[in-house]
Parts: structure tokens; C-alpha cells; sequence
């Protein structure tokens, strides 16, 4: 990301003005408005899945849910990014199969170093998005098409990985780790305090910049609210992983590895969608890509880099699936993997117009999904359910989505 | 506005420009002053956005010479034009909808800041708004919040994020295709008495409008293109509406003294 230099802009007298509209904005945004839809429908789900069985809302069972999504989210992290520009990635699930085989092929056929295994798998991931980023950026074929040949594709390349295999099991123990392994309790707390200051020191930070610079500035009340509302959900969570969950003699307890690396990719894309220039002209991509160019941006290079990521993730995910589940299969990848990563997104809030979204979007919509699956898993209830019950939530949320486009859209040309 | 007397601060000479069997420019000149507001007019199709496009460093001249304060300069892309000072405000705008107005003004020139060096630079939001609410209070531009995203702005408002985004880079020429095309009478106000006040501060600003009281009412001076080529040149407190119109229709000519011949050395080169 290099920054371009420029001449400051020419500087007369200030005029501050405090607007009210701004001061009401930022007292609604607590919480991101956006995500206010998806955070009261996880309540509703949950009431009614603990109303149905009382294990739902268990430590066991909600660190098991974390787990389970971690992957599948991961990959979903990916998935935003491509639609921030306005795009879409179909080939993320296979992609996360074929990645997860070559480290398998390479770590227990030929006897590759785990480590350089594993870096190979996440390579092969960066490398498919370079090569199917170039097809859309530079050849202008869309990326719609781009993926879905992708999606045929790298599933074919999974089967030829693996051969007549068919399945290879892991039981290294770093890859196993990957997924598997508990932080110790003192650890998850330490990351989590940390975490916690680090958000409070930026946001004190902040408002001291601005008040220094005469500024408006959101009220104190708001500032502790906004810090004690992270510092509550980090915290609990961690309290609710730490927890002893086992059911017998031996203690099972501490945050998962799969779950500090999930949260960890989206705490870090985060950063760099909403603060770095790389992730302003992502969002300026999928805003106005016309515009965006002649602004000066290169749009191509932002969107091969953004296919780059999103089939890195998607390996990433592959990875952490292979481990949480010891294995990596033909079927690795397929299924419903794809389109749960693509609907968490969009069931989280992200737009699929492009230019609007979160990388928390991820989290939000893989809980919506996956707490769906795990409750009615307690229920024994049938994939047929599952399916229908995912796919209407899916519905709702594209429909809210384009129904607050096309507000933005009678508002923005009065 | 005697602004002949001076030297212009951008000349264009002989320019043409060919599309295929279209003609689109041949053998144009143009100048704008420091101070002064032109008036670009013409038919549909004389040439006029070809003409923006070609100083904005869009479109690259068949023939012809480009001078910037006297000075020959190579303009191959818009970046080479933002380098002398000369932005432009395009029909359709150019602002992203999602972003904020003073994420627009500063798009593709964002403030940074080194986090971890060669590797992270964060963008630096504090001076970006605080020169934004500057500019914005400066042009009187009425917009409710500069963090809103432009899609929640009106018509005129958005148009003006556009005009300020052209003038905050200590920019000397601003091209404008078309400002109140779109717009409505209280906005199109607005955006008059923006450019107006563009003007006091001393720069040259080129309007592309068809609406010829638009013209009359913020134009100090006025060039017609009319099927590529150069045609009159009106100052607008000595001409009337019928004579300007005559000029774009073709249905009079020479209705002026100071036509075409006016600059020094348009004669020199002809092409094709
Ligand atoms: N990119 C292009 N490719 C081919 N022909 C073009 C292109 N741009 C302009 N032309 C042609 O050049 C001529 C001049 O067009 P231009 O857009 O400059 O006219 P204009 O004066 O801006 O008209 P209007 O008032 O309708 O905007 C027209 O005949 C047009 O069809
Ligand atoms: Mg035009």
C-alpha cells in the first residue's frame, strides 16, 4: 500500500461546525445499525432453540458452535471482501478442499515438513486467486463465470490430489492443532484483556485527537458504553470457553484454536478495510469503480488483490476444516460449504451490490447459520429442515439488503 | 471582466481529434483566464466533452499543442492534469455512493500515516475532516453532516461535494460538463453562486451547459464550438442570447470582433 504524496490542501480560516445530524448518528451507532437485524434474530434463535433444549445455550454446546462455524466463517471473511468490491467467488468451497489435499498429499505422502505443508496449501490458495483475479480484472470476463469454472475446476483437482486415496487421514499434530488445540485458560484471558485495552486505548485515542483538534467529539457516556459492550461479549465469551466443559475426570476447557483464529482473521481484515488506503479504495471499488478510476486508483490491481485474499481465506478455512475434522476427503469443500459462506455473509450484512459490509458480517451470519444447524441437530431434526429454515433466513436478509438499497436509492436523487 | 488583457493561464492550439470517420475537434483553440468564468457552448455532438476530455488528460489529441502558464506540458493521463491544477467535475460526478463526503473529496489522494513501517500505513482521518469542514465552510456548501454518505445527499449537495473535491488541491483551472443539467431551481442556484465564489478566489472555470441563461448568468465569456471547430467568442455583458444562439445554430456568423483571430498563433499549424 504506498500513499500517494500530495500538496496539502490549501488552509483558511476554520470554521468548526457541530452538527446535530452527526451527534444523532453516532449515538445510534453503539451498535452498527446494520448489524442490529442479524444480532436480534441470533437472540430470537437462541431463545428459541433453549426453550427447546436446554443444552443448546451449555458451554459445551455454544463452544462446539464456535468451532463448527470457524471454517466455514473463515472462508466467509474471504467472501466479504470479494463482495465489498461487487464481485462473487463460487469457487471458494472447492478451492478450500483442493488447498486442504495438497497440504494433506504433501504432509503425510511425501513426508513434507508440516509446516512448509501447510504453507503450501495456503500458497495454492494465493495463487488461484491471482490466477482468477487476472482472468476477471485483465480479461474482463465476469467473475461469476470466472469462479464457477473454478468451482468445476479445482473440485476436479481435489479428486486427481487425491487419487485412488480417496481419503488421507491427519493425525499430525501441529496440523491437528490447528484446529484443535485449547489455549490455556490464563492465555485466553490474557489475549482477551489485551484485546479489550487495545480497542479502549484507540478509542480514547481518538476522541483525544479529535477534541484537541476542536473536533466534535461523541458524548463520554457513549465512549464507556461503546468500550464496556466489547469488553462484556470478549470477556464473556472467554469466560463461557474457559469454563470446564468435559463430562468426565479429564478438565476440557480454554478458547480453540480454530475459534482465536477465525475471530483473529476478521479482527484483522477489519483493520484494513476500514483504515488503511488499500481498504478504502476496496470499498470505493465497489461503490463506483468508474469513479474509483479516475480518481487515480488502480481498480485492477485492487481487484485481483481482493481475489487474492478471498481464495487465500478460502484455504485457510480448507485447512481448519481438514483439522477440526481429521481428515481430508472427495468431499472436502462441497456440499453446503460453499453457500454457507456465501449466505453468512450476506445474512451478517454484507451488501451484495457491493461497497457495503463488515468483515464481522462473517461472524454475525456464520452464528445465524450454524446455531441454526447445531439447535436443530440437538432437536434431531432433519437436513430437510435445516435446509428450508437456512434458506429463508438467507431470503430475508438478501430482501432487507436490497430494500435498503432501494431507499438509498429514492433518497440519494431527491 | 477584462480578462484579455492577461496571458490565459491554459491554451489549447490547433487541437483535432478524430473517432473513427467523426471528426470531433479539427483545428480548435481555447484559452481560459485566471478569474474568469467561460462558457463552453455548442450543439449536441460540436465537440464540447471531447474537448474537457482532452484537457483533462482523458483523451489524447491528434494534433495540436497544450500550454499551461505559458509553457508547453504533456498531458497523457488525468493524473498528469491534477499535477498542474486542473480538475474536473464530471457529468455524472464520479463520487461513491458508500463512502463519506470526505472520504470522496480525498479519494485516491488519502492522508496516511506509517503504522509499522514498510508495512502498515493507516489513513489519517483527523486532518482529512478537518480540511474538508474547512473547504466545505469556505464555498457555504450546506451539507448536513461531512461524514454522510454521499447517497444521502441531494442533487445540489452532491454536485457540490464534487466542485470541492476539484478545488481543494490548490487547483488553478476546474472543468465543469454540465453542472445543473441535472438539477432543479434552488440547487441550481446553489451551484452558480458556488462557482461564482470559485471565480473570487481566482481561479478559471470552464461551464459546459446548454441552458444559455445559466450561461449568461454566471459566464464572463463565452466560446463556441460548432461542428468541431472553433466559432465566436462573446463577452457576455456585450452580446444577447439571439446573437450566442445564432453562433451555435450556424445561422449568422462574424457576429463579433473577437472571433477566432484573437489568439496569436493559431495559423501555424494545420493538420489532417
Ligand atoms: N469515444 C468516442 N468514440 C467515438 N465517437 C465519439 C466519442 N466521443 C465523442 N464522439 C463523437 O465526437 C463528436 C463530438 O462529441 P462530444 O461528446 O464531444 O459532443 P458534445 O459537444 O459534448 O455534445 P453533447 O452536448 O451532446 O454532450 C460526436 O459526433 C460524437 O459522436
Ligand atoms: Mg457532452
Amino acid at each position: 500500500m504506498k500513499s500517494v504524496e500530495q500538496t496539502a490542501p490549501r488552509s483558511v480560516e476554520a470554521g468548526e461546525k457541530t452538527d446535530a445530524v452527526s451527534s444523532l448518528r453516532s449515538s445510534l451507532s453503539l451498535v452498527d445499525i446494520g448489524s442490529l437485524p442479524v444480532i436480534l434474530g441470533l437472540i430470537v434463535i437462541a431463545i428459541i432453540f433453549q426453550i427447546a433444549n436446554p443444552n443448546f445455550l451449555s458451554p459445551l454446546n455454544l463452544t462446539n458452535l464456535m468451532v463448527q462455524i470457524s471454517a466455514v466463517g473463515t472462508m466467509s471473511v474471504g467472501i466479504v471482501l470479494v463482495l465489498l468490491i461487487g464481485e462473487i467467488d463460487l469457487s471458494v468451497g472447492a478451492v478450500s478442499g483442493f488447498c486442504a489435499s495438497i497440504m494433506a498429499v504433501l504432509s503425510v505422502k511425501n513426508n513434507v515438513p508440516t509446516p512448509l505443508a501447510i504453507g503450501a496449501g495456503v500458497l495454492t490458495g494465493a495463487a488461484i486467486g491471482l490466477l482468477q483475479g487476472f482472468w476477471f480484472a485483465k480479461l474482463h470476463v465476469p467473475s461469476f463465470v470466472v469462479t464457477l469454472a473454478g468451482f468445476l475446476g479445482w473440485q476436479g483437482a481435489l479428486l486427481y490430489a487425491l487419487g485412488s486415496t480417496g481419503t488421507i487421514n491427519l493425525n499430525d499434530a501441529l496440523i491437528v492443532g490447528l484446529a484443535n488445540y485449547r489455549l490455556p485458560v490464563w492465555l485466553g484471558w490474557l489475549l482477551g484483556i489485551l484485546f479489550v485495552g487495545l480497542y479502549a486505548f484507540g478509542i480514547v485515542q481518538n476522541r483525544r485527537q479529535r477534541a484537541h483538534a476542536n473536533m466534535h467529539v461523541d458524548s463520554l457516556t457513549m465512549m464507556i458504553g461503546r468500550v464496556a459492550l466489547m469488553a462484556v461479549g470478549v470477556l464473556a465469551a472467554i469466560a463461557l470457553m474457559s469454563v470446564n466443559r468435559s463430562f468426565t475426570d479429564v478438565p476440557i476447557q480454554g478458547v480453540p484454536s480454530a475459534v482465536l483464529i477465525f475471530i483473529g482473521f476478521i479482527v484483522v481484515f477489519d483493520f484494513i478495510t476500514k483504515r488503511t488506503q488499500f481498504g478504502r479504495y476496496v470499498f470505493a471499488v465497489g461503490g463506483n469503480a468508474d469513479a474509483a478510476r479516475r480518481a487515480g486508483i488502480n481498480v485492477e490491481r485492487i481487484r485481483i488483490v481482493v481475489f487474492v485474499l478471498g481464495s487465500t481465506l478460502a484455504a485457510c478455512g480448507g485447512i481448519l476444516a481438514g483439522s477440526r475434522l481429521l481428515a481430508v476427503n472427495q468431499s472436502s469443500g462441497s456440499g453446503d460449504i460453499l453457500l454457507n459462506s456465501i449466505a453468512a455473509a450476506v445474512i451478517g450484512g454484507t451488501s451484495l451490490f457491493g461497497g457495503r459490509g463488515s468483515t464481522w458480517a462473517a461472524l454475525l451470519g456464520a452464528l445465524v447459520i450454524g446455531s441454526i444447524s447445531n439447535g436443530m441437530d440437538l432437536l434431531a431434526l432433519s437436513s430437510s429442515i435445516k435446509f428450508m429454515v437456512t434458506g429463508a433466513v438467507l431470503l430475508l436478509a438478501v430482501t432487507l439488503d436490497a430494500y435498503a438499497r432501494s431507499r438509498r436509492e429514492a433518497s440519494g436523487r431527491s | 471582466m477584462s480578462a484579455t488583457e492577461r496571458k490565459p493561464i491554459l491554451e489549447m492550439h490547433g487541437i483535432s481529434k478524430r473517432f473513427g470517420a467523426v471528426q470531433a475537434l479539427s483545428d480548435v483553440d481555447f484559452e481560459v483566464y485566471l478569474g474568469e468564468v467561460l462558457g463552453l457552448v455548442g450543439d449536441n455532438g460540436a465537440g464540447k466533452s471531447t474537448l474537457i476530455k482532452i484537457i483533462s488528460g482523458a483523451y489524447h489529441a491528434d494534433a495540436g499543442h497544450y500550454l499551461f502558464d505559458g509553457r508547453e506540458v504533456a498531458v497523457n493521463s488525468p493524473r498528469d492534469a491534477t499535477a498542474l491544477g486542473i480538475e474536473t467535475v464530471y457529468q455524472d460526478l464520479a463520487l461513491c455512493d458508500n463512502l463519506d463526503v470526505v472520504a470522496n473529496l480525498y479519494l485516491g489522494r488519502e492522508r496516511t500515516r506509517t503504522l509499522i513501517p514498510g508495512l502498515v500505513k493507516i489513513i489519517e482521518e483527523i486532518p482529512m475532516e478537518q480540511e474538508a469542514n474547512r473547504i466545505v465552510s469556505e464555498l457555504h456548501i450546506r451539507i448536513p453532516s461531512i461524514r454522510s454518505q454521499v447517497a444521502s445527499l441531494s442533487g445540489g449537495q452532491r454536485q457540490s461535494a464534487a466542485v470541492s473535491r476539484a478545488v481543494m488541491w490548490n487547483s488553478k483551472v476546474v472543468l465543469l460538463d454540465e453542472p445543473t443539467a441535472a438539477l432543479g431551481v434552488e440547487q441550481t442556484h446553489q451551484v452558480k453562486e458556488l462557482i461564482r465564489r470559485l471565480r473570487d478566489r481566482g481561479l478559471g472555470v470552464v461551464v459546459i451547459s446548454h441552458n444559455l441563461a445559466d450561461v449568461f448568468d454566471v459566464c464572463d465569456r463565452i466560446i463556441v464550438l460548432r461542428l468541431g471547430k472553433r466559432g465566436a467568442t462573446f463577452q457576455t455583458n456585450t452580446t444577447n442570447a439571439e446573437q450566442v444562439v445564432a453562433a451555435i445554430t450556424g445561422a449568422e456568423f462574424g457576429v463579433t470582433d473577437n472571433g477566432k483571430d484573437k489568439t496569436p498563433d493559431n495559423a501555424s499549424h494545420s493538420d489532417r
